[in-house]
C-alpha cells in the first residue's frame, strides 16, 4: 500500500523545519569546524525534505511541486513534530535535540527501508548513512558536555529539562501513522535505551517524568512554527514564483 | 662575509608560526591545531588539504570530513597534531636545497626511449 499524503509530509515537514532550525547556526556556529558541521547537517535534513516533497507534490497531483508544499502551505497543514520547531537556544539544545531526533530517525528509517511504499523505501535507504553520522555526531556531543566542564553540564542538565517535554509526542501514533508499516510507539523502548547508553557515558540522567506537549502531527503547533514559517516563507509570498 | 638568503619552500612557514613551535593557548581558543592530509581516490597518496582546529582526533577527523570533504574530495582522512610536523628551517635553504641545482645527471633523463612507450 503507497503512504499517504499526510504522512509523507510528516516526514518531510519534520526533516525542513530542524533543518531551518539548524541553518540559524550558520556563520554563528562556536567554532568554524562545527559552524560548518551544523549547516552540512541542516543541509542534509532539507535533503530529505525535497525528496519527500517531491514524492508528495505527485501524489497531491494538480499544481502542487516541492515549492509550493514547502512554502506555500499554513501553519496548521504543516504535521511536524513540536520538539523540532522549537528555538535552536545554547549549543547543548542544539546537540541534544539533534540526538534526539536523530536516534529516532534511525530506528524508523532502518524500518521504512522496508517499506511497501517503494518510494519511501528508497528515500530512507539514501538518508540513513546522513542520519548515522548525525547520531554519532550528536551523541559525541552529548557526551563531551555532560562529561565536560561545570557549566558545559549544567547547560546540559538545563536543555534535558527544556526539551523532554517533547520527546514523548515522537512516539505517539497520529491516524496517518497507522496505515503505515511502522508504528512509532514501537520504537520507544530501543530509543530510550539508546539515549540512556549515551546519557550513561555523559554521566546524566533520564528524568523520570513523561513529556506532556505534542499536537504538532495534528497541526496544532507551538507558538514557534509561525515565526519558521514568516521567515521561511517571506519571499515566495510577496514575490510569487520567484526564482534566483 | 656572511650573508644568507631567505627563501621560503612549500611547507616553510618563518619565524614564531613554524609549525613545532607550540601555539599559544588562551582560555578562547584551546583545541589544538591538526593538519589534514586527504586521499582523494585509491592508489593516490594523501595530500595535505589545511589544517583545523579539534579537541580530540576523532573530532579533528569529524572536522575535516565536514570540512574538507564536502563536495566528494576525498575516500580516506589523515589527521596529525600541529605540534608534531616538524619544518625545515627556512634560513638553511641554501645549504639543503642549492647542492642539487647542478646535478642534472639526477634526472633520468638521458636514455633513448624506444618510440613505442608513452607516459614516461
Amino acid at each position: 500500500m503507497p503512504a499517504t499524503l499526510d504522512y509523507i509530509l510528516h516526514l518531510a515537514d519534520n526533516a525542513l523545519i530542524l533543518g531551518q532550525r539548524n541553518a540559524e547556526w550558520c556563520g554563528h556556529g562556536p567554532v568554524l569546524e562545527q559552524d560548518i558541521a551544523i549547516s552540512n547537517i541542516s543541509l542534509d535534513l532539507i535533503g530529505q525534505a525535497r525528496s519527500f516533497y517531491q514524492y508528495a507534490a505527485e501524489i497531491k497531483g494538480g499544481d502542487a511541486t516541492e515549492d509550493t508544499l514547502a512554502y506555500l502551505r499554513h501553519e496548521r497543514e504543516f504535521r511536524n513534530i513540536l520538539l523540532v520547531e522549537q528555538p535552536k537556544g545554547d549549543w547543548a539544545y542544539t546537540t541534544l535535540r539533534q540526538f534526539f531526533f536523530s536516534t529516532f530517525q534511525l530506528l524508523l528509517f532502518q524500518r521504512l527501508i522496508t517499506h511497501p511504499d517503494e518510494r519511501i523505501a528508497a528515500i530512507a535507504e539514501k538518508s540513513i548513512k546522513e542520519v548515522n553520522y548525525h547520531v554519532r555526531w550528536s551523541s559525541e556531543w552529548v557526551v563531551r558536555l555532560g562529561d565536560g566542564t561545570e557549566e558545559s553540564r549544567a547547560r546540559l542538565q538545563q536543555a534535558v529539562d527544556d526539551s523532554w517535554p517533547f520527546v514523548n509526542e515522537l512516539f505517539q501514533v497520529e491516524n496517518f501513522e497507522i496505515e503505515s508499516a511502522v508504528q512509532v510507539n514501537e520504537l520507544q523502548k530501543v530509543w530510550t535505551e539508546k539515549i540512556q547508553a549515551c546519557f550513561t557515558e555523559a554521566g546524566m540522567e533520564i528524568p523520570e517524568t513523561a513529556g506532556a506537549r505534542s499536537g504538532g502531527k495534528k497541526g496544532i503547533h507551538s507558538e514557534h512554527l509561525g515565526y519558521i514559517l514568516a521567515e521561511m516563507q517571506y519571499l515566495q509570498r510577496s514575490y510569487p514564483g520567484c526564482e534566483w | 662575509m656572511n650573508t644568507s638568503i631567505r627563501r621560503f619552500f612549500y611547507g616553510d612557514i618563518p619565524g614564531q608560526e613554524s609549525a613545532g613551535t607550540p601555539v599559544p593557548q588562551g582560555p578562547k581558543n584551546d583545541w589544538p591545531l591538526w593538519e589534514v592530509f586527504i586521499r582523494s581516490k585509491q592508489g593516490l597518496d594523501h595530500k595535505h588539504v589545511g589544517s583545523l582546529h579539534a579537541a580530540d582526533a576523532q573530532m579533528a577527523i569529524e572536522n575535516a570530513r565536514d570540512v574538507y570533504t564536502r563536495r566528494q574530495e576525498g575516500i580516506s582522512i589523515w589527521v596529525v597534531k600541529s605540534q608534531n610536523i616538524h619544518a625545515s628551517r627556512p634560513e638553511e635553504a641554501g645549504e639543503l636545497y642549492d647542492p642539487a641545482a647542478d646535478k642534472i645527471y639526477r634526472h633520468p633523463t638521458f636514455y633513448d626511449l624506444p618510440d613505442a612507450i608513452s607516459h614516461m
